[in-house]
């Protein structure tokens, strides 16, 4: 604890009177476990964060494969409707908060003070008390499906009154785990919001910053502003369901409808939080294997800060259904199409940079290529759900479990992969195994698309979703959903390897550039990136 | 952005962000179980771990800020680093505005929209015919379609001196800043003490409103969505008061050991825009819960 760390800049460092503080800060550092417990670097927390979404991902694809195996044949074949319904809900819930968003906390913090030539996140206790919060959080929620009753079976959404009337006792444990999942988001996003606005280097002006940045930035806001009004919806079913409230109960002057507003107003922008940072990693990928600058960097800026604005005054196109006024579905449908502007012109502006550029198809690049084109699908059969008369036959059918997957798996997913294929060779000084990577890539390919595509055809015929048994004539189509989703979640077990070899640092050193396309401060820094990246401001010109 | 470019400070490593996740992880249990027992009408643990996860925070958050008290006595800190800490603070704030927005959000929803309907407002005619036939859409709700009945607060007495209070409570430490910026100890002490002295009859009030709600009008929080989103907001604003009046007595504390200065006072500011967040909540509150 005595001990500060400083880094000290040429104009002041010779006459400050901190200095007799060691320069060299590196050999008093923890070792073994403690290391990883107590470290407050920007580069360990963001491997901490990294893993750990990697290992939720397993955790919740095997809960994918459960729901696959069932759906296999028509029929309740191998799990009881009650654990098929916890395994969709913890499933969903383990993705978004314990997958998807620490993937993108743990980029953020590997490459945010990178790329705007800090030395750290600028809270970095803070920066380790989020982490460390989520392992215990997800520990509570894994272990609620253990409680007598069985765990939470009402969907992420955790819709009243499947939440409150319906439910089981593990409600309690769902509830405070979010609490505090929420909590060590919402000081993620502080420490993010603050360095981007605090800690640029001299000369990184707003209209300098990377587009990861920027993204970034947005999202951050975007955190800041909606996880607490998903504590608060936590709190209502918790008071709803155990101290006799009625927020969402007619009978006490409530409306379960009002719980589905709430809740969509966190979950709107939710949605745009795990897919943000994605446009910004696209936006520094696609540049680099084209091997020109990126088209519309200011329209790229201000599509994004489009999206998050509009994302506040959309969030009931999940309810077309539910029972709202006229006039309600059509300002929402409106203003949910209006979200196809932004993100067309952000697809544009991929499209246009890849125009006439000099593009080599290295891993990452495949990643973000199959990025644009896939969820560029899962915009459009977003842009079909939008339409309140047309979403009133999608509504809670298999259409919407093949959009959503399009944005998030091969949307939000295939981008946190397209980064750390690009990244990892910055941050361990190594090339990974390209041979295991495009098989990796093209086996996740095919089979994601196999898994995810037909569940449109089944989805437009009828079939519901978050059921464990289903009509005949979808037999044919579940079951090669079914086994596409086991071959993708084998592909996954390439990545594993892979990631395994490359943090071994195995494989042939790299230069400083890594690749030869690319820009940015990071990229002008020794391979493997130093423990502390930047001892003196760099000058960005 | 800093013209200037200050020696980066990256502060070192700390065992307490561990204990506070641990806290939290055991408050999260200890409530999840005392909660599900509490219903079983069990007898277990949860009380028990939770009560040890609340004490564990409160002695991570006496332990942390100490040694940043300590750094920042000593000078380590950078210019940049109290803008990091002031940034922090003023997001903290707007996160906890968008709570108490959620419960707010109920609140309209549920006057201006659910309770219309349930009563046959717009095309909800059968609604109010056929479910809750006889329900008369009012407010306060003092009779719920379900034939729950309570009594209304009202805003004059008790509500109308505690807003008063608060009001004052802020101007009372505006001028203890003042104090503090123009070096004046005295009025910064004397101001202090007395901001935090409103704070605390505040909080008695509160209790004594409380009591008053449950033992003569019937008003509970059990009483429909009216005792639900009036005990909520208004108990959700206590606590935070009940924090402010902390950080408050923490902060009295030290301007007795001499910390501050006019140039260096984050935590004070920290503390000072926390106690005018909760004024204004209150303001809201007063107005929306009680008033209107």
């Amino acid at each position: 604890m005595s001990k500060a760390t400083e880094i000290i800049s040429p104009e002041h460092g010779a006459a400050d009177p901190h200095d007799t503080h060691d320069g060299h800060h590196d050999h008093h550092a923890p070792s073994g476990i403690m290391r990883w417990v107590l470290t407050t670097n920007h580069k360990d927390i963001g491997t901490l964060y990294l893993w750990f979404a990697f290992i939720m991902f397993l955790v919740g694809g095997a809960m994918a494969m459960v729901i696959r195996a069932e759906l296999f044949q028509p029929g309740l074949q191998i799990v009881e409707p009650n654990f098929f319904n916890q395994m969709t809900t913890v499933h969903g819930l383990i993705m978004v908060f314990g997958a998807v968003m620490p993937a993108f906390t743990g980029l953020a913090n590997w490459l945010v003070p990178m790329m705007i030539g800090a030395p750290d996140m600028a809270l970095p206790r803070m920066n380790n008390w989020s982490f460390w919060i989520l392992p215990f959080a997800f520990t509570i929620l894994l272990a609620s499906l253990f409680v007598e009753g069985g765990g939470p079976a009402f969907g992420w959404t955790f819709y009243a009154p499947l939440s409150t009337t319906y439910s089981g006792d593990s409600t309690a444990l769902f509830v405070f785990s979010v609490h505090i999942m929420g909590i060590s988001s919402i000081m993620g996003a502080i420490n993010v919001i603050v360095t981007i606005v605090n800690m640029r280097a001299p000369g990184m002006t707003w209209m300098k910053m990377p587009l990861f940045v920027w993204t970034w930035l947005i999202t951050a806001f975007l955190l800041i502003a909606v996880m607490p009004v998903l504590a608060g919806a936590v709190t209502m079913v918790l008071t709803d369901k155990f101290f006799g409230t009625s927020f969402f109960d007619a009978a006490g002057g409530g409306d379960p409808v009002m719980f589905q507003h709430i809740f969509w107003f966190f979950g709107h922008p939710e949605v745009y939080i795990m897919i943000l940072p994605a446009f910004g990693i696209i936006s520094q990928i696609v540049p680099t294997f084209a091997r020109k600058p990126l088209f519309g960097y200011a329209s790229m800026v201000y599509a994004t800060a489009s999206i998050a604005l509009l994302s506040f005054i959309v969030w009931a196109h999940h309810m077309f259904t539910t029972g709202m006024p006229v006039a309600a579905e059509m300002f929402f449908m409106f203003a949910t199409m209006l979200i196809s502007v932004p993100t067309g012109v952000k697809v544009f502006n991929w499209v246009a940079t890849m125009w006439r550029g000099s593009m080599t198809f290295e891993v990452p690049m495949l990643f973000a290529l199959a990025f644009i084109v896939l969820f560029t699908i899962g915009g459009l059969s977003g842009l079909m759900l939008a339409i309140t008369p047309v979403d009133f036959q999608y509504h809670d059918t298999y259409f919407v479990v093949a959009h959503f997957h399009y944005v998030l798996v091969t949307g939000a997913i295939f981008s946190i992969m397209a980064a750390v294929y690009y990244w990892i060779p910055k941050w361990t000084g190594r090339m990974f195994d390209v041979t295991l990577a495009k098989w990796h890539f093209w086996c996740s390919l095919i089979s994601v698309n196999v898994l995810f595509f037909p569940m449109h055809f089944v989805g437009l015929a009828g079939m519901p979703r978050r059921i464990p048994d289903y009509a005949l004539q979808f037999a044919d189509f579940n079951k090669w959903i079914s086994l596409g989703g086991f071959a993708f979640g084998l592909s996954q077990l390439i990545f594993l390897v892979v990631m395994i070899k490359a943090c071994r640092k195995q494989g042939e050193p790299v230069s400083d550039r890594v690749w030869e396309g690319a820009e940015g401060l990071e990229w002008e820094i020794p391979s493997p990136a130093p423990y502390h990246t930047f001892e003196t401001p760099p000058v960005v010109k | 952005m800093q013209q200037v470019y200050q020696k980066y400070y990256v502060p070192a490593q700390s065992y307490w962000p561990i204990v506070g996740a641990v806290a939290l992880f055991l408050i999260a249990v200890g409530a999840g179980n005392f909660v599900i027992e509490s219903t079983r009408g069990e007898a277990g643990y949860g009380g028990n771990i939770l009560a040890v996860g609340v004490l564990l925070l409160l002695i991570m958050l006496f332990g942390w800020f100490k040694d940043q008290i300590n750094e920042s006595m000593s000078g380590l800190y950078s210019d940049q680093l109290s803008q990091s800490y002031r940034q922090g603070m003023s997001w903290f704030i707007f996160s906890e505005v968008m709570f108490f927005g959620a419960f707010f959000g109920a609140l309209f929803y549920a006057r201006t929209i659910a309770l219309p309907w349930l009563g046959g407002a717009s095309n909800n005619a059968m609604t109010n015919e056929v479910l809750w036939p006889g329900f008369q859409a009012m407010w306060p709700l003092v009779e719920t379609p379900g034939g729950v009945t309570t009594t209304a607060m009202s805003w004059a007495g008790l509500p109308t001196i505690n807003t008063i209070i608060l009001l004052v409570s802020s101007v009372t430490l505006h001028f203890a800043h003042v104090g503090l910026e123009q070096n004046k100890r005295k009025q910064l002490t004397a101001m202090l003490g007395v901001t935090i002295v409103l704070g605390c009859i505040f909080l008695f009030l509160q209790v004594e409103e409380y009591m008053h709600a449950y033992r003569d009008l019937g008003l509970t929080l059990q009483s429909g969505i009216y005792g639900n989103t009036f005990f909520l907001l208004t108990g959700f604003h206590g606590m935070h008061v009940t924090l402010g009046t902390i950080i408050l007595t923490v902060l009295f504390l030290r301007v007795l050991k001499g910390h501050f200065t006019p140039d260096s006072h984050f935590a004070f500011q920290a503390g000072s825009w926390y106690w005018h967040f909760v004024d204004v909540v209150w303001v809201m509150l007063f107005v929306f819960v009680y008033v209107l």
